[in-house]
């Protein structure tokens, strides 16, 4: 008898519980649902937003971009479903499992390039030509960047921003020690000497790199495409040779690099960044994400710190970009054209880059809005010759640069240049 | 009767919930471990992922990189087991001869155990930093330095040499000592004080007492102790992660190495093998305990 009241009381106390929880859920719905007057037929309802834009400039950048959907499309309710963590590699863990159970958000940020590539194999995210077109297409957005988001003739994301890779960050103050110029070194070999003698000048650490793998691929990209050229490097990823004498060489003086390099004590970027800010370094190659480091610490171009393409770099613009998807089976999916239609207009694409610190996709934005550092990677957009990175996704499908970060990792570790080719060529032919 | 059929209906909801999500899912985490895929890649080759089948498990164990995680989790387990052993053992000693404050200490011990591999690996992330050298050297190295030691830094985990793994010990040793030793405090306690008496009315010295007369009993809190330890150790991802970060080649073992295999190299059937294979190494280590217990305790209620 004691038994059936027990459980008696604790079916009413479930009874309870959910009697208080489920009007709260009823009210919540509505409010969610962007106004109870909307219908979500009409265009409206909440539209959930994936992105890894949960920190710093990214997440600036992102509420800049929320504001300006708000003005345009008032009926829909931006959800926002960033997953914090580096370089997103935790959110892109986290939607390849959503993605698998058929629970996608309505659009998704990802790199635009052959990491898009396994989302469209797997027959997850849908074609968005038409909201191209009505963005204009190939008038507005550069046409290297159209080839890498379009398979098979159809469009698979609208791009918010571009990002260059082979940045080199200086401090002045540094290489003044070793009466070093301010002018950029013109070759690696160049970049290597002065590093030398900077340690002779006591600079104990001349290059700061961060210990995460994927800041050590970073750089290495650098160098890679320092030594091939733009056309070797991007053959790489075609039909190019891994094994060759030219790869090896790269591999030869990213190795002479590193012994310039930290061992420890900077485990991400910012940290490695915060190191040629301090003054306890004097170079560190980083993506242009990296001004906003020098921005928010008060830092003056020029007087404060320099920045130049990666030696041997110059003319080319190792990029990487970002976009936004629309997921096969999404909830919104009218909500998520109309994100996709803010992600890529003029208006959007200012006010996003602006905070973030990058450059807009679209051509047409006016380049004086924006401050020094922007004008600059602006120009060389449109001027250089433009090669994709492989850290960001660009060149390689995620599990090609898997490959590489550990092969990568583990030269680091035994500096076993022969090992570090044969892996190189391994993954490769892997994966091509 | 009637009672017979109520227990039943008591237990049945959490049958069926064993049944679906554990065993269901072993069986599903199996059947994905042998099945093929293939896959265009960005280049514009068809490319096989996986064989399929068997060969599944034949490329997985072939691999290098697979077996240098094995290696890698065998070096972690040796040092994490023996460390938390010696260290909860000799803990357990110190406070079975009945200090002053002994709550307090036993508090300081158990501690880490609250905390999450998470968020202990991020601090000991700092405290294992690599670097070495006045103007590089940050936590346990920086330590050796102010205290005039400099000899005793390391690279730690990122040492090139083949026990580097051994180093990755030490938070785990940290965190679970402490669990050892409250296991064995339990065990001393659980021994009457009549039987020490007796033997030192014997003449026993203290050393005899406690090799004779309460190791002897504490064994099955040893076997308990090692085999929690040591599952523990082969499943360890969370600590590896916050620590090494993620595909560090450096600091493989299976559990991470799994995760590299599904979300970064999309490739779901060797990361399934690579779970099975992980299961079955657990498996040899619980089942014969298991079997033991049931023995035990089946004898002791007859």
């Amino acid at each position: 008898m004691r038994l059936k009241s027990l459980i008696a009381a604790g079916l009413a106390g479930m009874i309870a519980l959910a009697g208080c929880a489920s009007p709260g859920g009823q009210t919540a719905a509505p409010t969610g649902g962007g106004g109870a007057t909307t219908p979500a037929a009409a265009g409206g309802g909440d539209v959930g937003v994936f992105t890894w834009w949960a920190e710093g400039s990214e997440k600036v950048g992102l509420e800049a971009l929320q504001k300006v959907f708000k003005e345009k499309y008032p009926k829909n309710t931006f959800v926002n479903l960033a997953v914090a963590g580096g370089a997103g590699s935790n959110a892109k863990a986290k939607l390849a499992a959503d993605l698998k159970n058929n629970n996608p958000p309505d659009s998704f940020q990802g790199h635009a390039g052959a990491e898009l590539f396994d989302y469209i194999q797997a027959g997850q995210i849908e074609p968005v030509n038409d909201v191209m077109d009505g963005l204009g297409g190939a008038k507005v957005f550069p046409k290297n960047l159209l080839d890498l988001i379009t398979v098979d003739g159809k469009i698979y994301s609208v791009p918010s921003n571009v990002h260059r890779s082979n940045v080199v960050w200086s401090n002045p103050t540094v290489l003044a020690k070793a009466n070093i110029g301010a002018e950029a070194p013109a070759s690696l070999d160049a970049w290597l000497a002065d590093m030398q003698k900077l340690k002779d000048a006591g600079v104990q650490t001349p290059l700061a790199v961060g210990t995460a793998p994927w800041t050590q691929l970073h750089l290495f990209e650098s160098v890679l495409l320092s030594e091939l050229g733009t056309d070797g490097y991007v053959q790489l990823f075609s039909d190019g040779d891994w094994t060759s004498e030219k790869v090896k060489s790269a591999v030869d003086k990213f190795g002479k690099l590193l012994s310039f390099a930290n061992t420890g004590g900077a485990d991400d970027w910012p940290q490695a960044t915060d190191m040629v800010i301090d003054g306890k370094a004097a170079y560190n190659v980083m993506g242009d994400w990296a001004v906003a480091q020098f921005t928010e610490k008060g830092k003056k171009e020029k007087t404060d710190y320099l920045y130049w393409p990666t030696p041997g770099t110059d003319g080319t613009f190792l990029f990487l970009a970002d976009s936004f998807t629309l997921p096969k089976g999404a909830k919104n999916a009218s909500g998520a054209k109309d994100w996709l239609n803010t992600v890529g207009s003029a208006e959007g694409q200012k006010a996003f880059n602006l905070a973030k610190g990058s450059i807009p996709a679209r051509t047409d934005v006016s380049v004086s809005d924006f401050p020094a550092y922007q004008q600059s990677a602006m120009k060389s957009f449109q001027s250089d010759k433009i090669a994709p990175s492989i850290a960001h996704g660009a060149a390689a499908q995620q599990a090609w640069s898997s490959d590489i970060t550990t092969a990568l990792s583990k030269y680091v570790t035994d500096k076993d240049a022969a090992a570090f080719v044969t892996a190189l060529g391994a993954a490769a032919s892997k994966n091509r | 009767m009637r009672n017979r059929w109520q227990g039943l209906a008591m237990v049945a909801p959490s049958i069926v919930l064993v049944i679906v999500f554990v065993y269901g899912l072993i069986g599903q985490n199996v059947a994905t471990s042998f099945e093929r895929v293939t896959q265009k890649t960005f280049a514009g080759n068809e490319k096989v992922v996986a064989q399929g089948g068997v060969a599944n498990y034949a490329d997985l164990l072939a691999d290098p990189r697979y077996q240098h995680a094995l290696w890698n989790l065998l070096v972690l387990t040796v040092v994490f087991v023996g460390g938390t052993m010696l260290f909860g053992v000799l803990w357990a000693l110190l406070l079975e001869k009945g200090v002053s404050g002994e709550g307090f200490f036993r508090s300081v011990y158990l501690f880490p155990m609250a905390v999450s591999f998470i968020a202990s690996g991020t601090v000991w992330k700092w405290l294992l930093s690599p670097g070495i050298g006045d103007h590089e050297a940050i936590g346990l190295n920086r330590l050796f330095l102010m205290v005039g030691l400099p000899g005793l830094q390391s690279r730690w985990w990122t040492d090139p040499g083949p026990f580097n793994m051994a180093a990755m010990a030490l938070p785990a040793i940290w965190q679970l000592s402490g669990y050892v030793m409250a296991l064995f405090l339990a065990g001393f306690r659980g021994i009457s004080d009549d039987q020490r008496e007796a033997a030192r009315v014997d003449g026993a010295s203290e050393w005899r007492v406690y090799r004779h007369v309460l190791f002897p009993q504490l064994s099955p809190i040893a076997l308990s102790a090692l085999i929690i330890i040591g599952h523990m150790s082969m499943k360890t991802f969370d600590l590896i992660y916050s620590i090494a970060g993620q595909n560090n080649y450096v600091a493989d073992v299976p559990a991470t190495l799994m995760w590299v295999q599904l979300f970064q190299q999309r490739n779901a059937p060797t990361a399934a093998a690579n779970a099975t294979i992980l299961l079955l190494i657990v498996a040899v280590v619980v089942v014969p305990y298991l079997v033991y217990t049931n023995r035990t305790e089946g004898a002791k209620g007859r």
